[in-house]
């Protein structure tokens, strides 16, 4: 038996959590009782010792209010709008955004009381402000009265009729108060009365139930918010470990306490996902991994991998579910302590291998320390060590891995790789939000990219490999069909963010039909292919100086750092002011923990400071229109929408 | 498993769930003399007592139990089944 998913066995037992936990909080220094704390919410914990690390929490953050501040963590506030009761959900939701490095300040509304809370104007949720509203319905509030007999008609009406409710909520949440919609999906809690028929009964409470889950992922996504999927999730380990009826005779409780630590991860990962934080990059490692076997020990023929043999296919299992990641647009990468010479011949001849040297996009294979080359990966990938999950049999290199790059994801394996896949899964890295061209396009784009590399390795200069690359420049206003892919960009960027400033899909919509602002995407073309979607800027006319063009936000993904787009998107930029009027632009530059590479931009495209603001994090910038010179580059101008 | 042993057990959970080193059970407690031990804390504290234990109270004895030595007479009966 694999570990079921709700004990999230991926993540390593605590040695002595109490001791741990009494520990941290004995440390006097505030920074580092965070990040003590933070260090435990990478264990696996249960209920109890959820509940345990979220009181500590909370008393270091009740003695130390500025705790949050200096240790760059966002704070999120919370409203959980429930019909059972969620108290004891609270804990584990904190503790998984502490995992994140994410701090959660909760309101949870009246029982039942969710209708209330959103329209009576004076109501606790809105004096609260939420962030984000979680709806944690049960099925019954919105379909308890369709009878058994009802036909199927009548049954479809009141799916669409609970649809049309639920709408009204979520539109409540969003425009009234402005926050973000998580809608989480119904446990179907209820018995069966007919068996395997019962989804041919329309008023049977499965297929009523059924049917609104059916429904929930397109209107949720539909109403600019997100599904959290509990019913999808519960099926993983089964109803009985996420319901328990004792608990919900005893005091409404609709997800059973031993549940709720990964319910708690599940909601912390949306968050998580949605605010761009999700992992990028799977690392492999190979002997044991990848293949079954010692490849330098036993050579080629060997290793155990492919048809054949039971071992053989769970090593092919990984390949596949390592590809269609690939698919879905994550970067796959090697680690692996080897003869670079001998692994190369596997990839290339082994007949049963899946995976092709193309797929991987970075290619360690030496005998260094693996904390050096994960280190390596990174910065050739150019994404932070906290978009990688490493993936290796060995206990001892992944404890000398978090030892020494505790941001790195390293999960426990099981013994047995055939449930490898399995934890890797539930492990839930790669949480997404939305699934875009680019991302379809990522594994060209990354095999091309290490092709620019090559190029760059054989010229002389700078100068002469941008030239070669004859690059061109598509772009233009920001239209409806850019929309997911400029929210996403926006969203996951971390590096090149000017200010950080994160927007939903509703929000690029309304900026970009504003005749004030001017929204501009950009795709950078090549001689290897297309970079897609790469760069987004928001500019905003400003109302106190009509003569001011405000850089809201900049955007640009990091596999085109350093090839001039961001002379050439000023260019542009400039362009588009000086068309509707504008005689200067302005700036601010919001310092992150991630945003470095940016600190001398817009020094460097010949900004000039602009005074200071209270905020010692943000320096201000403005550019005269008038008499700047176009910056030169080597990018030619393509279509322009 | 002793009486002493499963009160044993109970204190720790108890004490885990309220944050209170200070917290101790006897036999006699009832949930009135413990600060904080509200309705809601009593169904956490069986759920961890249950899995803990491994053991499943019936619903109507959860309702019943008046005092620690209540649960722990519950339980020890449970564990001898």
């Amino acid at each position: 038996m694999p570990p079921a998913m709700s004990t999230m066995a991926w993540l390593p037992s605590p040695p002595d959590f109490r001791r741990a936990l009494k520990s941290a909080l004995e440390n006097g220094r505030i920074e580092e009782r965070v990040e003590a704390l933070v260090a435990l919410a990478q264990f696996r914990l249960d209920f109890v010792e959820t509940i345990q690390l979220d009181s500590a929490l909370a008393r270091t953050l009740a003695v130390f209010p500025s705790a949050t501040s200096s240790a760059k963590m966002p704070r999120i506030r919370l409203g959980l709008l429930a019909s059972a009761t969620v108290d004891h959900l609270l804990p584990a939701v904190r503790v998984a955004a502490l995992r994140r490095r994410m701090l959660i300040d909760p309101y949870v509304g009246g029982f039942g009381q969710y209708r209330a809370e959103l329209l009576e104007p004076a109501s606790g949720l809105r004096r609260f402000a939420p962030d984000v509203i979680l709806f944690s319905l049960g099925w019954r509030d919105f379909l308890g009265g369709v009878p058994l007999a009802a036909t199927a008609d009548e049954a479809h009406r009141a799916v669409a009729n609970a649809m049309a409710e639920l709408r009204t909520l979520w539109r409540q949440a969003r425009e009234s108060l402005h926050a973000l919609v998580i809608q989480q999906s119904f446990l179907d809690v209820t018995e069966p009365l007919f068996g395997s028929y019962e989804l041919s009964v329309s008023g049977s409470p499965a297929s009523l139930v059924s049917r609104l889950n059916m429904q929930l992922a397109e209107a949720v996504a539909g109403e600019g918010g997100l599904l959290l999927d509990i019913a999808r999730a519960s099926a993983r380990d089964g109803l009985g470990t996420w319901f328990d009826i004792a608990r919900w005779l005893q005091a409404k409780i609709e997800v059973a306490p031993q549940a709720a630590p990964l319910y708690g991860e599940l909601v912390a990962r949306l968050l998580a996902a949605q605010r761009g934080q999700s992992r990028k990059c799977l690392v492999l490692d190979l002997d044991n991994t990848l293949w079954g076997g010692v490849v330098g020990d036993v050579g080629l023929e060997g290793i155990v991998l492919g048809e054949g043999s039971a071992a053989g296919e769970a090593h092919l299992a990984l390949q596949r579910y390592a590809r269609s990641l690939a698919e879905r647009g994550i970067i796959l990468a090697v680690c692996s302590k080897n003869e670079s010479g001998i692994v190369e011949e596997a990839f290339r001849d082994h007949p049963e291998m899946l995976l092709r040297r193309s797929d991987i996009a970075a290619f360690l294979v030496n005998w260094q320390d693996k904390a050096e080359n994960l280190r390596t990966i990174a910065q050739r990938l150019n994404i932070g060590l906290d978009s990688l999950v490493f993936i290796d049999d060995n206990p001892a290199e992944r404890a000398r891995v978090r030892e020494s790059l505790p941001m790195v994801a390293v999960p426990e394996l099981p013994d047995d790789p055939a449930h490898y896949v399995r934890c890797i899964a539930d492990a839930g890295y790669f949480e997404a939000v939305s699934f875009t061209n680019e991302d379809r396009q990522r594994v060209e784009q990354y095999a091309a990219n290490s092709e620019r590399e090559a190029l760059r390795d054989t010229m002389q200069s700078m100068d002469d490999f941008l030239r070669s690359l004859d690059m061109s420049v598509e772009y233009g206003p920001v239209s409806a069909l850019d929309v997911p892919r400029v929210t996403q960009l926006i969203n996951k960027t971390n590096q090149f963010n000017t200010t950080t400033r994160r927007f939903s899909s509703e929000e690029i919509s309304a900026f970009a039909s504003d005749p004030r602002n001017i929204a501009l995407q950009f795709r950078l073309l090549d001689r290897f292919g297309d970079n897609g979607l790469v760069s987004v800027m928001l500019l905003s006319g400003r109302m106190d100086d009509p003569a001011v063009l405000e850089v809201v936000n900049w955007v640009m993904s990091c596999r085109v750092f350093g090839r001039q787009l961001e002379d050439e998107a000023l260019n542009i930029a400039v362009e588009a002011a000086r068309a509707k009027g504008f005689g200067q632009l302005r700036a601010e530059l919001i310092t992150t923990k991630k945003n470095a590479v940016i600190r001398d931009l817009f020094a460097g495209l010949g900004f000039a400071p602009a005074g200071a603001s209270g905020a010692a994090d943000t320096t201000h910038w403005s550019l005269d229109l008038r008499g700047h010179e176009p910056r030169p580059t080597f990018i030619h101008r393509g279509a322009s929408a | 498993m002793t009486d002493q042993e499963i009160l044993a057990i109970f204190t720790r959970i108890l004490r885990d769930l309220l944050a209170d080193d200070a917290i101790s059970l006897d036999m006699a407690t009832t949930r009135a003399d413990v600060p904080g031990w509200d309705s809601f804390i009593y169904v956490t504290f069986i759920a961890a007592a249950e899995m803990q234990l491994g053991i499943r109270f019936r619903v109507a004895d959860v309702e019943s139990f008046a005092k620690v030595g209540d649960i722990v007479a519950g339980a020890h009966k449970l564990l001898t089944k």
